[in-house]
Formats: structure tokens, C-alpha cells, sequence
């Protein structure tokens, strides 16, 4: 019953300290300040229901249980991390980004390209490329290889298409003023075309982080080594050993967080001139 | 529209071609391996002809594919368990329940957001970080927790299908109901209307191009949970578990097939969309 009071009475102290925090004049702090208010409330709530209904600890572990289990299994996080993050979904990610924007660059020379590609790789980034795994799975094997080519592909599509769109993004009017600079097709790209394409660049970019990371953990259900994050959740979930499965989930919302948190910085940084940067 | 049509042709026409090829480059050793054991010797013409026609491939060619999808989906009845058609009913029935409560918690909150300012900073941030979350990777804990509570069937896929579908209808939905300007904010403040009629009258109707284009990327993604949320279940129906079940045993055409399946269900189901998007435009004045 305790537990019960606790959640309660932490969902209206966190929501009347937001509400005051909404009512001061907007500011940085206020604006970093809300959301943690509202995460560290709403972990409060779980603690307390999670111990006030009893809850079976299989079914829903407690904050409390997954952190002393995530400080306790650090080791084997850290080797899915390697596995999976570093090994599959980064080198996926960083040649599934980087070709599909070298193809972007080399078919914008030919309009018949565009007007063939678009269409289609539109269709195709909004097929469920995810089916692609157990496919890959079988042709590369079950290291991280396979991870890998399944990321190459899930982020190829949105990146490309974003791409192509960007490059397409400069007006004839800024195009024409590059021909009276005398300026040949090497240097209107680099000067002109390609920093105006960056934001959608990074469009693709930061689509591609989350997808980079789904693709590498589900791609582990249809085979992997011994370890991994995908593996362990799997595995995990068999075991019943629930704990292990939200420390996993933790490191993947932090893992994903952080890396979309580190595209939107160097995103700010490139494209500091566009008006979305600008406020 | 018409100007696109022969390059697409064309980019698809390349890509079946390539597709050919490269069933060829991957099954040639398998072909190869089997014709020395029996002693035989292949030219070029058996080699091709063998490496289309493998029962196990490691690429399907595209034939075979279309022979698998048509016996599985016109030849079978629709109540077996082989039906293709069956398996699609079930993945789809998951995706439509999963997209239509997304939507719905995706349009409560973007009104939540919208018009009360301590939501709009406390949980707008943590919507986006929500999608950070690999959703995916923890389905199979949803569902076997679901199980384990007594949920089963359809509805553990289904949430996993709300849960990726509702972000991009928060996300757009915020978008357009915040899109009047101030100045039609002002119009409706002289004609004295009050908060319901403002949102009724012009800041739903302004939001529905934004809503279209959410639907449209929720309902991809929809798929895409239903499908992975089959995975875990043990393969019981559904094309995630004809995935699954075809990666056991090794059977690519039958997850080719699948796959095929899944890109045509999710293109008519978006296409779909698109079309109810043209005709709501139309009458409402806006395409």
C-alpha cells in the first residue's frame, strides 16, 4: 500500500513540478529540465507499482532489480555492445550510408537515373527490408558479417533517397549564378550542391542511426555467436531472466539515443545556416 | 507522372536482370559441386538452365518465386495452412489493429501536445527518444510477458505495431495542427470562436495533408512490427513466421515468397492510403 502511495504521490509532484516549469519563462534549463522531471517521475511510478501490485518480478522487473543487474553484468554487456554495436551495426551503418551517398552523387549526373531511382528506392525504403535477415543471414554466416550486410541494406534506401533529393534542393537561380562564376560541375558540387543537400543528408543520417541499430539486434534472432545484444534478449527472454533483457534494453535506448544525439550535433554544427538551426 | 514511367520500367527491368545474374554467380558452385560428383560436364547453357532451377538455392531466380507466390496463393485453399493468402490475413489483421490504435494514441497526444504546454515539454522530448529505443529488439519480451499475463493471438503484435505507428502521426499531426498561422488564429478570435470550434473547424482540417503523410510511413512501419512480432511466437502463422520457418529449414524460395508478399502488401496498403488521401483532398478543397 505504501508502494501505491509513493507512485501517486511522485506522478503529482513530478506533473506539478512540470507545470511550474512550463509557467516560468521559457529557457535552456527549463527546456532540459521538463523531460528529466517527466523520465525520473515516471521510473518513480514503475518502482512504486511494480512493488505496490506485487508484481511478479518475471514479468516486469522493478527499476531498482535492472540497475543492480546492469551494474552486476557490465562484462557481458559490454561484450554484445562490441558485438553488436561496434562490430554489426556501426561498419554496417558506415557503408550502407557512405555508398549510398556516393550512388546519390554519381546518378544525379543523369536525370533519366533520378527519375527511374526515386520512384523506386521510395517504394523500397518503405518495404519491410527487415525480412532481408534471415536471407543475409544465410549468405554471410553468423558473425557479425551478416549484421552488417543487413544494416548496408536497411539504411542504403532512406539515405539514398534523401540524398538525391538533396543534391536536387539548389534553385536555378543559385545554380546560374555558379555558371557566372565560371564555376565547373566539380566545383558547383562541392561549393554549392553539396552543402545545400546536407540537411537532407543528415535527414538520412539520423533515420539511418535507429534503423543501423534494429537492424544488427534483429538480424541476431535468425542466427549469431554466442553473444551479442539480439542474442542475449533472446536467449534471455527463454531463461526468463528478465532482468538481463531490460539491462540489454537500457544499453540499446542509450546506445541509440547517444548516437542520434551525436548525428543532431554534427548535424548542427554543418548546417548551422539553415533556418530549422537557427532560432 | 507519365515521364517517370519508362525510367522506372527501365530501373526495374535492370534490377530483374541483375537479379538473374547474380542467381547464377551465387548458385554456380552448388551446380558445380553436384556435376563433379556425378561426373558430369557442364556448359554454359546447363549451368544457367540448373542454376534457375535449384530446389534449394541460395538465390531463387525470379521465375521461381513467381511459380512459388502463384501455387501458394492461387492453387491452395485459402483455409490451408500452406495459403500464402492465409498467412497474409493473419500478419495483416495484426498490422491493422496495431496502425488504427497508433493512430489514434498518435492524434491524442499531438492534441495533448498541442494545446497543453507542460506536455508539449515534457513529453514531446521523450516521444522522440522512444524511437531510439529499438522497439524491435525487445518484441520477442513483449510478447512472451504478454503470453505469460494471458494475452495472446493478435493483440501482443499489435502493439508492437502501435507502438512504431504512433511517431509519425504524433510527430506529424503536431506539425499540422500547430500549421494555421497567426493570422487564421486571429480570424477565428474576431469571429469569436471558441477552442473546440478553432481545433474543429481549422486546425483538424489544416493538419490532414500532415496526417496523410504520417499514415502513410505508420502503416510501413505497422507492417514492419506485425512481421517482426511473429518471429518469437514460434513460428505459428503469418509471414514473419513463413520467414522464420523458411530460415530453419533452409527453404529460400518460400522466403523469397514471403518477402514478395510482405512488399505487396505493403505497397497496396500504402497505396491504398494514398488514394483515400487524394479523394479526402479533393473534396476538402486543399489538393
Amino acid at each position: 500500500m505504501g508502494w501505491l502511495i509513493f507512485a501517486v504521490v511522485a506522478w503529482i509532484v513530478g506533473w506539478m513540478l512540470n507545470v511550474w516549469l512550463a509557467r516560468r519563462p521559457p529557457s535552456r534549463l527549463t527546456g532540459l529540465a521538463s523531460p528529466i522531471v517527466f523520465g525520473i517521475t515516471l521510473i518513480a511510478v514503475w518502482e512504486g507499482v511494480v512493488n505496490g501490485f506485487e508484481i511478479n518480478q518475471v514479468l516486469l522487473p522493478a527499476p531498482s532489480v535492472i540497475a543492480v543487474r546492469f551494474a552486476s553484468s557490465t562484462a557481458i554487456l559490454w561484450v554484445d555492445f562490441v558485438q553488436t554495436v561496434l562490430k554489426g551495426a556501426l561498419s554496417g551503418y558506415i557503408i550502407g550510408c557512405g555508398s549510398a551517398f556516393l550512388i546519390a552523387v554519381a546518378i544525379d549526373r543523369f536525370p533519366f537515373l533520378q527519375r527511374g531511382l526515386l520512384p523506386v528506392g521510395n517504394f523500397v525504403a518503405a518495404l519491410p527490408v527487415i525480412g532481408m535477415a534471415p536471407i543475409l543471414v544465410m549468405w554471410f554466416g553468423f558473425d557479425w558479417q551478416s549484421k552488417a550486410a543487413v544494416v548496408v541494406v536497411m539504411v542504403f534506401f532512406p539515405m539514398l533517397v534523401n540524398t538525391v533529393q538533396g543534391l536536387q534542393s539548389t534553385d536555378a537561380m543559385q545554380r546560374d549564378l555558379m555558371r557566372t562564376y565560371a564555376a565547373g560541375y566539380w566545383n558547383t558540387l562541392l561549393k554549392l550542391r553539396l552543402p545545400a543537400a546536407m540537411p537532407f543528408v543528415f535527414n538520412g543520417l539520423k533515420i539511418g542511426t535507429t534503423l543501423a541499430l534494429i537492424g544488427a539486434i534483429v538480424a541476431e534472432f535468425f542466427g549469431s555467436p554466442v553473444k551479442g545484444m539480439g542474442f542475449r534478449i533472446s536467449t534471455s527472454v527463454g531463461q526468463l531472466a528478465l532482468d538481463l533483457v531490460w539491462a540489454e534494453i537500457v544499453v540499446a535506448a542509450i546506445v541509440g539515443s547517444a548516437f542520434y544525439g551525436l548525428m543532431a550535433l554534427v548535424e548542427k554544427r554543418v548546417t548551422f545556416w539553415h533556418p530549422s538551426q537557427r532560432n | 507522372m507519365r515521364r517517370s514511367v519508362v525510367p522506372v520500367l527501365t530501373v526495374v527491368g535492370f534490377l530483374l536482370v541483375l537479379w538473374y545474374a547474380a542467381a547464377i554467380w551465387l548458385n554456380a558452385p552448388w551446380a558445380y559441386d553436384k556435376a563433379t560428383r556425378s561426373g558430369e560436364v557442364l556448359t554454359t547453357s546447363t549451368l544457367v538452365a540448373d542454376t534457375w532451377s535449384q530446389e534449394k538455392p541460395k538465390l531463387p531466380a525470379p521465375h521461381q518465386v513467381g511459380k512459388e507466390i502463384w501455387k501458394t496463393t492461387v492453387e491452395k485453399k485459402i483455409t490451408s495452412k500452406r495459403s500464402l493468402i492465409y498467412h497474409s490475413w493473419v500478419t495483416l489483421s495484426a498490422t491493422l489493429l496495431g496502425f488504427v490504435m497508433g493512430t489514434g494514441l498518435g492524434i491524442l497526444l499531438a492534441v495533448g501536445i498541442v494545446y497543453n504546454r507542460t506536455m508539449d515539454m515534457s513529453v514531446m522530448p521523450w516521444v522522440i527518444a522512444s524511437q531510439t529505443i529499438p522497439i524491435l529488439a525487445i518484441a520477442p519480451m513483449i510478447i512472451v510477458v504478454l503470453n505469460a499475463v494471458g494475452i495472446s493471438g493478435l493483440l501482443p503484435k499489435a502493439m508492437i505495431s502501435m507502438y512504431l505507428s504512433f511517431f509519425p502521426v504524433v510527430v506529424g499531426m503536431v506539425k499540422g495542427l500547430r500549421s494555421p498561422d497567426q493570422m487564421q488564429l486571429d480570424q477565428m478570435r474576431t469571429w469569436f470562436a471558441s477552442k473546440s470550434q478553432t481545433f474543429w473547424k481549422l486546425r483538424l482540417p489544416a493538419s490532414m495533408p500532415y496526417l496523410f503523410t504520417s499514415l502513410k510511413i505508420g502503416m510501413a512501419a505497422s507492417l514492419v512490427g506485425a512481421i517482426v512480432g511473429e518471429l518469437p511466437t514460434g513460428a505459428v502463422a503469418g509471414l514473419g513466421a513463413r520467414l522464420l520457418a523458411g530460415s530453419y529449414y533452409g527453404q529460400t524460395i518460400q522466403i523469397w515468397s514471403a518477402l514478395l508478399m510482405a512488399a505487396a502488401l505493403a505497397a497496396s496498403l500504402v497505396g491504398i492510403i494514398g488514394i483515400i488521401q487524394r479523394v479526402t483532398l479533393k473534396r476538402m478543397g486543399m489538393a
